[in-house]
């Protein structure tokens, strides 16, 4: 199989059985990989109503037919599972190098499935597959174990590990790997962690076959040309994903104390210029790219090194909870990953505690005399540090804002910032109706890459409530997702403005299957319809009012900045979602219709 | 003429040995290429890359005299001289002499210039 290894590794917990399968061909034809192959798999193999944290859960971290591979962003790996923190699907992305050295290693994915009786990891060298005691690395963060495992086995491997938040099953506990890049979202971290997994450890010195080498060759060279030329190169090289802070912070997009307005009065301290002078030491890259965002600093005032803190940690554990420092951030964004915690969900969960404590719906007693004030660091620091551990109030934070305003009461699910129950990231959407769209109806919750709209609501005016708006964000939605299935990053054509239609000629001549980008866009809403399948078929009522933004952005203006005194209404919200249904071929009630899903290839699946 | 490395700027992505391995086997394949890039992490947290300085010691160990240089001034293993003894491998300062499974002759950089046309970051360099 072109383009794929060809094997799929199936390892079950308790048992300790590892198996080699063959990738299924037409699965690869229909479902491409990453994503695709991940939801297929959950679709078919976790049984319906399945406890998220229980051994009948499955965690899928699958790479794409061009991961590995030379074309630009070519390292990325999804992860999918059912999600403790919501309940419903669950597909979080990691770059770095592990799905380039999986790949390597002959296999194009890991099922995990099962639990452990006891702390192990997975230890791939090419054929060679063990599942290995892990006793002494439980309890250890995840870069410490990250460096312990590199030690022991030799800088060559690739690692990927969880930490005591995984361990703890903190309901949004990350994957770390490469010192600083996550599988971030939903929970993936948790469910490794009942697994009693603590790390993959991988190394792999195989080739990937590609179908037609000279026309590889020649569209290799023409995607890099294309990056190495294009105009937004030098300053996205040297600031990263940081490169839009300023501008958030300028057009009232940042998010500032819990999402309450889209400015921040210490902003310019958090700014990428600000950053890349003061700590930056090092671009660090994933796999095959010539555009870094990674960013790898070093705190004096902490004495700690970090990748990062990237665009969307500063906003959250920066701007969302009001420190001024980014060193502080830095340090914030260290113990996150250190501990296990995804930044984004962690710094909400800060923000709307602090939020709680300044209205007296949380009281120095409940926080252990905590002074948990918006722009207390300290309180921060230690707030993420009680979250990791489940120690105190960080044992309810820990299960995200959904559910601990549901237990607070006195009115908190008003700030209680989330779609789905997945904490939104770092985009204030008082008035930015595609965006706000976009957050509304992501298939994982209130997650932004699957359609990055900001920029066009300011573009065409951010309060425009139109058919084009909507038609903007469903696009948007089959492209950016159809990276997270080929196993590459999307910001290449992103940032860079690379012509994405050129991932139409390169697959073809990696798989030796000729296919249009219009019948790439059809896999990738085929994909993004069975995740919505999968929704209605895990939660329980699921429907409309699971697409619902937060009530911050519909009852509550924005206190300051640039959207002072805005909003969108709920009845605006509303008809997006009636032009969203309609354009997807999806019922009132957000349901695909029979004919929709027979148009996909998806009618068996109703 | 040479190949230069400012390690400075490395990202560490491997771009540059995915070209290297491609240019010479048509394999992508990053352990199959003549240049090397070693992670510092987590501190002092940066990246050194390797590469052949064409400084001759290989054609000097060689014992049977199978390293002549290129019409770029590279020095190459000539796999029908080459009797696998490994000598250069061992001798090469910078490591970047390479052991291909399934192939005896050992391979290192021939200046094709691939590494430097695939770098986004500009590491690369081929100059006097």
């Amino acid at each position: 199989m072109n383009g794929y290894a060809g094997t799929i590794l199936r390892v079950n917990l308790t048992t300790g059985e590892i198996r080699k399968e063959p990738y299924d061909p037409a699965v690869a034809r229909d479902f491409l990989g990453g994503r695709g192959l991940g939801i297929y798999t959950l679709w078919h193999e976790v049984p319906a109503g399945t406890d998220p944290l229980s051994p009948q859960n499955k965690l899928i971290a699958s790479t794409g037919p061009l991961s590995g591979l030379l074309v630009p962003g070519a390292g990325k790996m999804d992860w999918t599972c059912k999600s403790p923190l919501t309940g419903g699907y669950a597909s979080a992305s990691v770059g770095g190098h592990l799905t380039a050295e999986l790949k390597y290693a002959g296999y194009d994915a890991v099922i995990l499935e099962g639990a452990s009786p006891r702390p192990v990891y997975l230890y791939i060298d090419d054929d060679r597959v063990e599942l290995r005691d892990a006793s002494d690395l439980w309890g250890r963060g995840s870069l410490t174990t990250e460096e312990t495992l590199k030690k022991r086995l030799g800088e060559d491997f690739q690692i990927a590990s969880i930490g005591p938040g995984g361990e703890n099953l903190v309901k949004y506990a990350c994957i770390t790997h490469d010192y600083g890049r996550q599988a971030g979202r939903g929970g993936v971290g948790a469910v490794m962690g009942a697994k009693r997994l603590k790390a993959i450890a991988v190394r792999g010195h195989k080739t990937i076959p590609v179908a037609d080498p000279a026309r590889f060759w020649e569209l290799a060279h023409a995607m890099f040309r294309a990056c190495k030329e294009a105009e937004g190169l030098p300053a996205w090289q040297r600031y990263g994903t940081t490169i839009v802070t300023s501008w958030c912070d300028e057009v009232g997009a940042l998010p500032t104390r819990n999402f309450q307005q889209g400015s921040f009065e210490h902003g310019p301290n958090l700014y990428g210029q600000v950053m890349r002078e003061k700590i930056v030491i090092t671009d660090k890259g994933c796999f095959a790219c010539p555009s870094p965002c990674g960013k790898y600093s070093h705190s004096r005032k902490h004495g700690i090194r970090v990748e990062g803190p990237e665009y969307e940690t500063i906003a959250l554990l920066g701007s969302n909870v009001a420190l001024a420092d980014i060193e502080d951030v830095a340090y914030a964004n260290y113990l996150c990953d250190e501990l296990g915690i995804d930044s984004i969900s962690a710094g909400n969960a800060i923000a709307f505690a602090m939020e709680c404590f300044e209205r007296g719906v949380l009281t120095p007693r409940d926080t252990d005399g905590l002074d948990l004030r918006f722009g207390n660091a300290e309180a921060t620091f230690a707030m993420i540090e009680r979250i990791a551990r489940r120690e105190g109030l960080g044992d309810l934070l820990a299960e995200g804002v959904k559910a601990a305003a549901g237990r607070l009461g006195q009115g908190s699910a008003e700030w209680a910032v989330h779609v789905k129950g997945m904490e939104q990231s770092g985009y204030e959407t008082h008035n930015a109706t595609a965006m706000l769209l976009a957050y509304m109806t992501a298939d994982v919750g209130a997650h932004h890459n699957r359609a990055w709209a900001i920029t066009y609501d300011l573009q065409v005016g951010r309060d425009q409530v139109t058919p084009e708006k909507v038609a903007r964000v469903i696009l948007l939605q089959h492209i950016r997702p159809l990276f997270d299935a080929l196993g590459s990053c999307r910001l290449q054509w992103v940032e860079l403005g690379i012509d994405v239609t050129q991932y139409a000629p390169m697959l073809a001549a990696i798989t030796g299957i000729e296919r249009s980008w219009e019948e790439l866009l059809k896999i990738s809403e085929r994909i993004w319809n069975l995740t919505r399948l999968y929704w209605f078929r895990e939660v329980p009522g699921f429907g409309r009012e699971w697409d619902y933004p937060a009530p911050r952005f519909t009852r509550h203006p924005a206190t300051g900045g640039p959207t002072q005194g805005q909003l969108t209404p709920m009845e605006a919200a509303q008809k997006l979602l009636d032009m969203y249904y309609e354009q997807r071929g999806w019922d009132a009630n957000g349901r695909p219709t029979a004919g929709k899903l027979a148009e996909l290839g998806l009618g068996g699946y109703a | 003429m040479r190949l230069y490395a400012d390690s400075s700027r490395c990202s560490g992505c491997k771009a540059c040995l995915l070209a290297c391995a491609f240019s010479h086997f048509q394999e992508n394949n990053i352990r199959k290429a003549a240049l090397a890039i070693i992670p510092h992490f987590p501190s002092p947290g940066n990246y050194e890359v390797r590469v052949c300085t064409q400084c001759g010691e290989c054609a000097k160990v060689c014992p049977v005299d199978a390293i002549p240089q290129n019409e770029k001034g590279a020095y190459y293993i000539d796999p029908e001289l080459c009797i696998a003894c490994d000598a250069c491998v061992d001798a090469c300062p910078e490591g970047v002499i390479f052991k291909i499974p399934g192939r005896e002759a050992p391979f290192e950089c021939d200046l094709c210039g691939e590494c430097v046309n695939f770098c986004g970051m500009n590491v690369l360099s081929i100059a006097e």
